[in-house]
């Protein structure tokens, strides 16, 4: 029982990165038909950008407002702008086989540009351990959750109770009717990709320091946000949360109890499942386009 | 298309044809090892291209169907069995498990087969890495015989290389006929017009259903030639990076196009030896081309040549059409 | 129209490979994994393989002629590294270096030795030399030689009963449980639990459950550097405090870098490490920091050694012999007093495989403290 408990609090632990790299993925969806198969590289990145600022000689904090910049010119108004405005009169298919070659090209360019190696990276929650209840957690992790908490509440609030956030969602869910009624639509879009980008460097900040920086780090992280989306529900906030924290628990009891060696076979079989039974995800809303 | 158009293209087949066979002869086993390699490529190519290309559905699982033919090849043949038979299990089972995996994402949204794909071919490497009795798991499968075909022999690569651009020429000819039949005009509606199929009486889903299923089908034939190609096999190769180049291969040749695929393995399989000069950047080359390809062309390189004939077409018919005109009117 | 262009195309790149007239500089091949996931493998290997071609050219060439090295991708795939070692034996070079993994040394090892071509690999599963190839060599202990000490030292000096295996499952992983699960029977040491993990994991919270829950006397950790080092934390956190022990993947100065004091108390058996306490190894580490900005893992050190195992063979033969080069390497001792760049002494056998002196190491307060050195068997 105990050892449950345990396992709970790790999955929930790792579950929260996986949530935090699933929020932007569904963002990105809802707002522009774009599925990004280049999010998990989206989180490598910015650590990389961090660390060559701070081997350029510049405190910590500085390369992360820097790291954060760059991020949010790079994956989300360069991603925009340069990649997906144009390839989006071609329709779902050729954006999301773009992104795979998005994804190839990022790692490759760290590796030749960085390195094949793996390197630590400085944690901003100080790395200890606190005992709730009996059972020891890692300050890191408990940052995670909470960070990943705070967005929920953060998006939610952003998107029920603005103005900007309403006409998010008009953009969202009908960017025909939403033109006409007046809203910005094109800057809507924009400002998903660049919450998106925030999203990402904030997550690379908060896991690399688990994770290490390292140019593949993003495949592990991209499939199970992939799968957590699809499983919370592709296009909802919460969906993609509730998905997360479930791929991690998941994946945690299934490597205690049911083999290791298939331990990634189960969030897969779940993925399968949930598509058969309820397409949408288990918080999402059915949609409306069927072709 | 005029009358000499036609003759010029049967001619110009005929010397590729005559080409491909007879050039080789003379090429060191590189060469020919690569030649090869083109071939068995260019089949699973062609299966996603029905799959992709014709039916519109994106598969992430085509290395996976790939692997399944290999194993099975591999397998049997280790155990003194026919590679003819290893063919038929391998065409038997993606079939059957392309159907099945089809069915349940196709009822539901389109994109959807992209995610059960994906994840089955995870599933799938698990299965090839962690099931030892069958497969030798991580270690992999060594000294897999190569056929004899006929009573030749194809222990040498020259051989070897026949063998394996004939199955890519009947997979060929197979694949032209069926986009030809009734099944393969229905494959490309669905692509065009999905509703219009639909009011038309096609049914959708079972064509889409049967494309994919075809289309994994061919996947495995390419496999069942990978691993005597190989002569060894493990699970690492049939991860989803091979599906992911198999899918570059389509889009870049030119999906939907039947000699898309063959345009594609090609690139793909020479690919590093064409950059070998920018060294350990010509990944990310081909990256960055692949997505200025598909942001200028989304249907490949064919694509672009194809725009560009149809508008000289265009230009010639208009300018027909203005030589016409001022005939008319230059006419008393 | 198209089809024509395309294979025309098509013919001719594939004929362009033909071989390069024997120049003066001495020719090397070296297929390794460059992309792919073992990247980190292939990058160490060849860099460390062009800074001792470097070293080794500065120096006035070997036999006063230049080495020269073509590197080609395995992008990680068996399928692939045989395209490119059939590439680079259809060119005739002086000796092939490569690949890291054994599941490609495997596939390319048969057309090395059937081209009567010497092979310097770094795989290090224990089967690849036991299928009598007479061309093939390692650069580093296999796990055949490596894994029984570690059992020794498990049984001899820990007195562990009962043993929980942690192993990344792939060749190396595998490998290495495989071979010193058979050396626990020997000893009669139970295994707690087996726990197969996967490469690039992060979460180790399952896996280190379980080992508490199997409460061994001792964990032996088969793992990658980075993947070692998140273990490391793990097991800390959940306060597991039997000994630790693993290979040079767990105690390695990078394992110490990314886990931080975690890393205090582990264990293991070291073949071939840049943390040894050798003089020369040091200095190699130091020049190697210098050009890659980086500290190079094993990988680095076997393809630096590679290249001057092809040196000292071929000053012994006098001449520049691929034939008689893998003859002449077997039964060879070279010594480092001769030698500076093999670091170590080291002998060949007759099967390619290496002895060396070896090293049990534990780490303490973040350093690589030298327990025990075991001594070169002959």
């Amino acid at each position: 029982m105990s050892n449950l408990l345990d396992l709970l609090v790790a999955g929930l632990a790792t579950g929260a990165i996986y949530a935090l790299v699933a929020v932007g993925f569904t963002l990105l969806w809802q707002t522009s038909q774009t599925i990004n198969f280049a999010q998990g590289e989206f989180v490598m990145l910015p650590a990389f950008l961090m660390l060559a600022v701070m081997h350029a000689g510049a405190p910590f904090w500085l390369a992360i407002i820097l790291g954060i910049l760059l991020s949010l010119l790079l994956l989300g108004l360069g991603f925009k702008l340069l990649l997906v405005d144009p390839m989006l009169r071609h329709g779902v298919l050729p954006l999301a086989i773009a992104t795979m070659a998005l994804a190839i090209g990022m790692k490759e360019a760290v590796k030749q540009f960085f390195s094949a190696e793996a390197s630590p990276f400085p944690s901003i929650v100080p790395a200890g351990d606190v005992s709730i209840l009996g059972r020891v957690v890692s300050l890191q992790s408990l940052g995670v959750l909470a960070l990943a908490i705070a967005v929920v509440i953060g998006l939610t609030a952003l998107l029920n109770r603005t103005s900007i956030g309403h006409q998010m969602q008009a953009t969202a869910q009908n960017p025909t009717v939403a033109r006409i009624i007046g809203v910005p639509v094109e800057r809507m879009i924009l400002l998903t990709f660049l919450i998106n980008a925030f999203l990402v460097a904030l997550a690379s900040l908060l896991i690399t320091p688990i994770y290490l920086a390292k140019f593949s780090s993003g495949e592990v992280l991209g499939q199970a946000a992939f799968i957590a989306a699809i499983v919370g529900g592709f296009n909802q906030v919460r969906g993609a949360i509730a998905g997360g924290l479930l791929i991690g628990v998941v994946d945690n009891l299934a490597a205690a109890y049911v083999s290791t060696q298939y331990r990634a076979a189960v969030p897969l079989i779940l993925l399968i499942v949930i598509i058969l039974f309820r397409p949408q995800g288990l918080l999402g809303r059915p949609e409306e386009r069927t072709v | 298309m005029t009358a000499t158009g036609k003759y010029l293209r049967i001619v110009l087949g005929i010397a590729v044809i005559a080409a491909l066979i007879v050039v080789p002869m003379n090429f060191n086993r590189y060469g020919l090892y690569i030649l090869s390699q083109w071939a068995v490529m260019t089949i699973a190519a062609m299966g996603l291209n029905l799959t992709l290309g014709y039916a519109g559905q994106i598969s992430l699982a085509q290395g996976a169907f790939v692997g399944i033919g290999a194993y099975a090849a591999a397998i049997m043949t280790t155990q003194g069995m026919p590679l003819i038979a290893a063919l038929a299990v391998a065409i038997v089972l993606c079939f059957a498990i392309g159907w099945i995996l089809g069915y349940p994402a196709l009822r539901v949204q389109h994109h959807y087969l992209a995610f059960v794909t994906l994840a089955f071919s995870t599933l799938a490497f698990l299965v090839f890495r962690n099931e030892d009795w069958l497969t030798k798991g991580i270690y992999g499968i060594s000294n897999i015989p190569r056929p004899n075909v006929m009573g030749f022999a194809t222990n040498r690569p020259l051989p070897f290389y026949y063998f394996c651009l004939g199955s890519l020429g009947i997979v060929s000819l197979a694949m032209w006929w069926l986009i030809r039949s009734p099944w393969g005009r229905a494959f490309v509606a669905l692509r065009e017009n999905p509703v219009r199929a639909l009011s038309l009486g096609i049914d959708t889903r079972r064509y889409t259903l049967m494309a994919f299923a075809i289309g994994s089908a061919l996947g495995g034939v390419a496999g069942t030639l990978y691993a005597p190609l190989t002569q060894y096999i493990d699970p690492v190769p049939f991860n989803l990076s091979l599906s992911l180049d198999l899918l570059m291969m389509v889009i870049v040749g030119g999906s939907g196009f039947f000699f898309g695929p063959f345009l594609g393995a090609m690139i793909a399989v020479l690919l590093p030896e064409w950059l070998r000069f920018t060294q350990g950047y010509y990944l990310m080359l081909y990256a960055v081309a692949v997505m200025l390809l598909l942001i200028y062309s989304p249907t490949g390189i064919l694509g672009i040549l194809d725009r560009y004939l149809a508008e000289r077409r265009t230009k010639v018919a208009s300018a027909l059409r203005a030589v016409a005109k001022s005939r008319l009117e230059t006419a008393p | 129209m198209r089809s024509g262009i395309f294979a025309g195309l098509l013919l001719a790149t594939v004929s362009a490979g033909a071989a390069f007239a024997q120049g003066a500089p001495i020719k090397l091949a070296n297929v390794a994994e460059l992309s792919g996931g073992g990247a980190t493998v292939g990058n160490n290997w060849k860099n460390g393989i062009d800074l001792a071609i470097e070293e080794v050219n500065a120096k006035g060439g070997l036999l006063g002629r230049k080495l020269e090295v073509t590197h080609a991708d395995s992008q990680s795939n068996p399928g692939v590294a045989r395209a490119q070692v059939q590439k680079a034996l259809d060119n005739e070079p002086y000796v092939l270096l490569g690949p890291g993994y054994s599941g490609s040394v495997k596939v390319t090892s048969p057309l090395a030795a059937e081209a009567g071509i010497a092979q310097i690999m770094g795989g290090e599963a224990a089967e690849l030399t036991q299928g009598g190839n007479k061309f093939l060599f390692r650069t580093s202990f296999g796990q055949q030689s490596s894994m029984p000490k570690v059992a020794k030292y498990i049984n001899d000096e820990l007195k562990a009963k009962s043993v929980a295996i942690v192993w990344v499952n792939n060749d190396f992983g595998k490998g290495g449980r495989d071979v010193i699960t058979k050396e626990f029977a020997k000893y009669n040491i139970k295994i707690a639990a087996d726990i197969s993990t996967e490469a690039g994991q992060a979460d180790f919270a399952a896996d280190v459950s379980k080992i508490k829950a199997a409460a061994p006397d001792a964990v032996f950790v088969y793992v990658n550097e980075e993947e070692s080092a998140r273990m490391l934390k793990e097991l800390k956190r959940q306060a597991i405090t039997v000994p630790l022990v693993g290979e040079t993947t767990l105690v390695g100065q990078k394992v110490v870098e990314l886990a931080g004091d975690a890393a205090n108390g582990a264990r293991g058996h070291v073949g071939l490490t840049t943390d040894a306490p050798v003089d020369l190894v040091k200095a190699f580490r130091e020049k190697f920091v210098k050009k890659y900005n980086y500290v190079p893992d094993h990988n680095g050190l076997k393809g630096y050694l590679a290249i001057y195992m092809i040196k000292a063979t071929t000053e012994k033969m006098g001449k520049v012999d691929s034939k008689a080069f893998a003859d002449n390497l077997h039964g060879l001792t070279i010594k480092a007093a001769s030698e500076p760049g093999i670091l170590m002494d080291v002998t060949f056998d007759e099967k390619g495989d290496i002895d060396r002196q070896g090293f049990l190491v534990e780490i303490v307060e973040g350093k690589q403290v030298v327990k025990q050195v075991l001594p070169k068997l002959n």
